[in-house]
């Protein structure tokens, strides 16, 4: 169980700001909702924070330690990553047995096979599953297998982008309700992106609100169900989400 | 889903077995994998296929014309040139698999490693390959064998140095599509190290089109390899390699015509059937067409 914290996190394309001044602090074992209209920026702070993208400026601590000035090896460790498309993020050429050993050799875990029949069993899938590779499994079951991916590494700090926004309703509950079990069975700290604010009622106990590349409003889930944003932007896309849900 | 066949043991040989499938179902390639079938079996028997000795000398027989004893007659020195045909054979498959057993893995390399690094490297990389492939091949390659002296395996060294390159942007092209998806973002996650990201994801996705490029560069490489045996640059005359046949048989061409149609002709079904065989496998391994066929 460890903290996020981000503090004044800005990058640029070129003379492009994509990101100006984010700060967040998620608590241990706390899952934050990052929410606003494509093109806000939410899936960039993931990216920074897993540091898949490095010029940023700011800083971002996990479990109080400077994720830059974190070696490789812990990082890894640290910080793990869900994304969005369950169809591009399983290489299709291996199967669900190598997907989940990379990282196992990668960091030279002991008891290998105890690890992959844990991972496996623990996002609910059969062991028979190994064997396959990613064109026989469902979009569920392939999101599935990311997470086993990403808990192997026993990480204490999982970054969702969006995990089940490709996935049809009934397979959104399934895989939403294991993230929650994960969460209150293991204590993540969940920094989760989602457009879906019923995904971030469900889940999350508090969320920021992006706009353009800035953070507009920190909300807890009370202000959600009564829409008590202040931020015009935030009240605006609370209640079209409201009237939504209720046209539905 | 459970109907699913659980794949148990050598996970290479049940798509293999769907890429042969693929190709006899499609008549050219059908044809072009049964030519390059007979030309590994003819290769592989040649010693039991062969009327004569490829190499002995008879000159109370030159210049025979097709049947009596000689099937495609003999040449201006009464050898046998069915038989020397049929030896051939070794010495076309040699240069080819060598050529492509240098070529392949360089290329591969080259190319996914510059795509993957970028940068500087990249741009460093793709410069000499643009030096390579701003002369033609056939010049280049001339050029080569002229420096290293005219053999055999000199020629083989020649045509490979001059067909990495196209291999080599083929995988660098193929390298920057899939350096940017989620799974190689997921490998860096994990702490994958460059050359195990190159080696582990992005080669085994950049195979298949390599494969299919380098069974149409055989046909080429045939061709390389006769034009340069034909400029007396390739293989050194006592050996019946079919450029250097025609390169002697010219002189005689108008009185003996068989000297030139019968090594003509196995070269161009030769590398007529790589080609077909090459556009077979496009077909075969397209990706669209590849999940098509792997969904059950």
């Amino acid at each position: 169980m460890k903290p996020v914290d981000v503090e004044d996190l800005s990058i640029r394309l070129g003379d492009v700001p994509i990101l100006s001044g984010i700060g967040f602090s998620v608590a241990a074992g706390e899952c934050f909702g990052l929410v606003g209209e494509s093109g806000s920026g939410k899936s960039t702070v993931l990216r920074c924070i897993a540091q898949l993208m490095v010029h940023w400026q700011g800083r971002i601590r996990i479990g109080g330690t400077d994720i830059r000035r974190m070696p490789l090896q812990e990082r890894c460790r640290s910080v793990q990553m869900v994304f969005q498309d369950p169809y591009g993020s399983l290489h299709p050429r291996q199967s669900v047995r190598t997907a989940l050993s990379e990282p196992i050799r990668i960091h030279r875990l002991d008891r290998p096979q105890e690890r992959l029949e844990r991972a496996l069993t623990e996002v609910g899938l059969p062991l028979h599953f190994l064997d396959r590779f990613p064109h026989q499994l469902s979009g569920g079951q392939r999101q599935r297998v990311a997470i086993a991916r990403a808990l192997i590494l026993e990480p204490a700090v999982l970054l969702l982008d969006e995990p089940t926004s490709a996935l049809d309703v009934s397979v959104q509950a399934e895989v939403l309700n294991l993230l929650s079990e994960l969460r209150r069975r293991r204590g993540f700290t969940y920094v989760m992106v989602s457009h879906d604010l019923a995904v971030i009622d469900h889940m999350c106990d508090r969320l920021a609100v992006m706009q353009a590349g800035r953070i507009v409003e920190i909300l807890d889930r009370a202000a959600l169900i009564g829409n008590g944003a202040r931020h015009p932007y935030a009240r605006q896309l609370i209640e079209a989400s409201l009237e939504h849900e209720r046209g539905r | 889903m459970t109907a699913l066949p659980r794949s148990t043991g050598l996970p290479l040989l049940r798509p293999l077995g769907n890429i042969l499938r693929a190709l006899l179902r499609n008549p050219p390639s059908a044809f072009g994998l049964t030519i390059i079938g007979l030309l590994l079996l003819i290769a592989l028997f040649a010693p039991l296929l062969a009327t004569h000795d490829p190499h002995a000398v008879d000159l109370d027989n030159t210049l025979r014309p097709p049947g009596g004893g000689h099937l495609f007659g003999t040449d201006e020195l009464g050898r046998d040139i069915y038989s020397r045909l049929v030896f051939g054979t070794r010495i076309t498959l040699r240069i080819i698999a060598l050529v492509t057993v240098i070529v392949g893995p360089i290329g591969l390399i080259i190319g996914t490693a510059s795509g993957y690094v970028g940068g500087l490297f990249d741009r460093i990389m793709m410069r000499i390959t643009d030096i390579f492939l701003s002369f033609p091949a056939l010049i280049l390659s001339l050029a080569f064998v002229a420096a290293l002296g005219p053999s055999l395996n000199n020629a083989i060294i020649a045509i490979a140095l001059t067909s990495w390159p196209p291999i080599a942007r083929l995988a660098r092209a193929e390298t920057l599509t899939f350096r940017a998806t989620d799974y190689v973002a997921a490998a860096r996650l994990q702490g994958a190290s460059t050359l195990r990201i190159i080696v582990r994801s992005i080669m085994p996705m950049c195979l298949p089109s390599v494969v299919i490029r380098l069974t149409l560069n055989m046909a080429t490489v045939i061709l390389t390899a006769a034009g340069l045996g034909f400029l007396g640059l390739g293989a050194q005359p006592p050996l019946p390699e079919w450029g250097a046949m025609i390169a002697t048989g010219r002189r005689y061409m108008i009185d003996s015509w068989w000297l030139v149609t019968f090594p003509g002709l196995a070269i161009l079904l030769v590398s007529l059937a790589f080609n077909l065989v090459g556009d077979g496998l496009r077909d075969a391994l397209d990706p669209r067409q590849m999940t098509g066929r792997a969904m059950p």
